[in-house]
């Protein structure tokens, strides 16, 4: 099997999940209602938690460096992360509406990876997949509930998802090994996950009364899967790794 | 996490006052002499409502704005372990938080009503959430000794004779127990770690020795506490009985990995009875009325989260629901 090719998925995979982490756990405090804060740090638990098993395959199969290094030593280049997990929490609008649209892919991705023929990403998947269900009812029990709430609710659904689908689409932007994983029947391929996932999401979006955004080929933000980045990552990245560099090294 | 309650004169004063039945009032305190809990709905005196009240409301504010200093670390921890530990740690806060405003909203008061309390002033919340986290070292420092101390008080609290506040606290020291093992476990580490990691640590230890002097409230001289609240066991054991406890629990686990307090009179003395030197009760004070380093802050952004998210709340809303004390 490509070994390039299996790590370059490990690591789109487990750099959205890590990143998407991120946002959601700013969330801790300061959400909507109680109940939100708890949903939203429960998501950066198993976010956090799939990266950090994503890596621990790449650890364990492909003789790569420990999770802790992959995801604390990295150049902001190296990272492999669509934009659309980059970008900051803003509103609660945003928020909720980037979750919406990624765990729907995340949901489909993980249900495809359960057939990969790179039995250890088949494996994992069996069990994220399960966890991913419950972000998806969560997200779309919210989607709905706030685009058929009040005028102002509904009306702010419907621009958080004109503003997200750009980067969304951009969740899909294939690597230079998207052929080869295909091929050797690792991964499905983006443009099939593309495809479940716009059917998924556009019924899901008109039973919420909202209109689904027709997004041009050119406005799609492509980039992260390649290392080219928003501005906010390479903070974000500076803060995840500001203890850790005070003292390069040091066991915490 | 939560310190503990104390009066001020006025209120204590008006404690000793009461008309109500006295047939009622025998009833209800033999019943707690009984060691039976009271429940919802149930008669119960109007200032047993009220302290009571207060002290959940309190200790649910605690829990909330607990998580501010503490959240802000999330995303800085230093490696997979720690980051999922306090995100599941801040989690179990905020949780307690709801549990706690669902305690005291049997007592007739609305989460809205006690969140607007929280964040107009009139209702206060544990002392030391108003100190900075300046460092990492501050989130172990937090998560083992502000988490031990919440312990001791809570576990006392348990005790009580308010059946949904004990059944919520039982399950808060629960979870509390497993905070302080991730506390304890990161101070360890910062302690028998590098030489820049046990001076960070030091550093953090000699800010936080005052307040959690401070934490279980003022001293019982001056502590206007009734006798009432003890026998209708609103509250079980004086601040000084229960800071003792937590010194003599803890000032041990500090000091053997190599970590030094900031009090040169600290000591236990022949009767069992840990001295200090004075901590400032005039900080206490300070403090409690809204001018310590972080009181701003704090309620600055817990008006935040609740201003600019109304809309989602009004949205939730459905008109035609009436709201209805929740039995427990």
């Amino acid at each position: 099997m490509n070994k390039e090719a299996i790590k370059e998925l490990l690591y789109k995979m487990g750099d959205d999940a890590l990143i998407i982490g991120h946002r959601n756990s700013e969330w801790t405090g300061i959400g909507p209602l109680l109940e939100e804060d708890l949903a939203f740090a429960s998501m950066a638990q198993d976010k956090v938690g799939h990266a950090q098993a994503l890596y621990q395959i790449s650890h364990e199969v492909l003789g790569d460096k420990d999770p802790d290094t992959i995801a604390f030593q990295r150049t902001e280049k190296e990272f492999k992360c669509c934009q659309l997990v980059e970008l900051p929490i803003g509103e609660y609008d945003f928020s909720l509406v980037r979750h919406f649209l990624f765990d729907h892919a995340e949901l489909i991705r993980y249900e495809m990876l359960t057939a990969s023929s790179f039995k250890p990403l088949a494996q994992l998947a069996k069990k994220v997949k399960g966890e991913i269900k419950y972000h998806v009812m969560h997200a779309d029990s919210f989607l709905k509930q706030l685009a058929k709430g009040t005028e102002e609710s509904h009306a702010r659904m419907q621009a958080a998802l004109n503003f997200a689908m750009p980067f969304a689409y951009g969740i899909f932007e294939k690597s230079e090994y998207e052929d080869v994983l295909i091929k050797e029947g690792i991964f499905g391929g983006e443009e099939m996950l593309r495809e479940k996932w716009l059917e998924k999401i556009s019924a899901v979006v008109t039973a919420a009364g909202l209109t689904m955004p027709q997004v041009a080929d050119s406005k799609i933000v492509y980039g992260g899967r390649k290392g080219y980045h928003s501005k906010f990552l390479e903070p974000l990245l500076d803060e995840m790794t500001e203890v850790t560099r005070t003292d390069p090294g040091a066991e915490w | 996490m939560y310190g503990n309650t104390h009066l001020t004169e006025e209120e204590a004063k008006r404690l000793n006052v009461t008309d109500e039945d006295p047939e009622k009032l025998a009833a209800f305190e033999a019943k707690i002499d009984r060691g039976e809990k009271i429940e919802p709905g149930e008669w119960m005196p109007k200032e047993y409502r009220k302290q009571l009240l207060r002290m959940i409301e309190q200790h649910a504010h605690s829990e909330i704005v607990g998580a501010l200093p503490e959240g802000t670390w999330i995303t800085r921890a230093p490696n997979f372990r720690r980051k999922l530990a306090l995100i599941a740690k801040v989690q179990d806060e905020v949780g307690h938080g709801q549990m706690l405003y669902s305690a005291a909203e049997t007592l007739g008061k609305t989460r809205e009503e006690m969140l607007n309390d929280l964040m107009n002033g009139k209702s206060k919340y544990s002392n030391v959430f108003n100190y900075p986290a300046n460092t990492w070292a501050d989130i172990a420092v937090i998560g083992f000794l502000v988490d031990a101390a919440a312990i001791v008080n809570q576990t006392i609290n348990s005790k009580g004779s308010y059946g949904p506040y004990c059944r919520a606290l039982e399950r808060i020291c629960y979870e509390e127990a497993f905070h302080l093992k991730q506390g304890h476990d990161n101070f360890v580490y910062l302690a028998t770690g590098t030489p820049h990691q046990r001076a960070m640590l030091q550093e953090a230890m000699n800010r936080w020795y005052r307040p959690l002097i401070h934490f279980f409230g003022p001293p019982d001289r001056n502590s206007k506490h009734s006798e009432k609240l003890m026998k209708w066991k609103v509250k079980l054991a004086s601040n000084d009985a229960m800071r003792n406890q937590f010194l003599d629990m803890y000032v041990s686990k500090i000091q053997e990995v190599g970590i030094t307090l900031p009090d040169p009179n600290l000591h236990k003395n022949a009767d069992g009875i840990w001295e200090f030197s004075d901590p400032d009760w005039d900080e206490f004070k300070r403090v409690s009325g809204g001018d310590g380093p972080c009181n701003k802050e704090r309620l600055e952004v817990r008006r935040y989260a609740e201003m600019a998210h109304r809309w989602v709340r009004e949205a939730l809303m459905n008109p035609s629901d009436k709201y209805k004390i929740p039995l427990a």
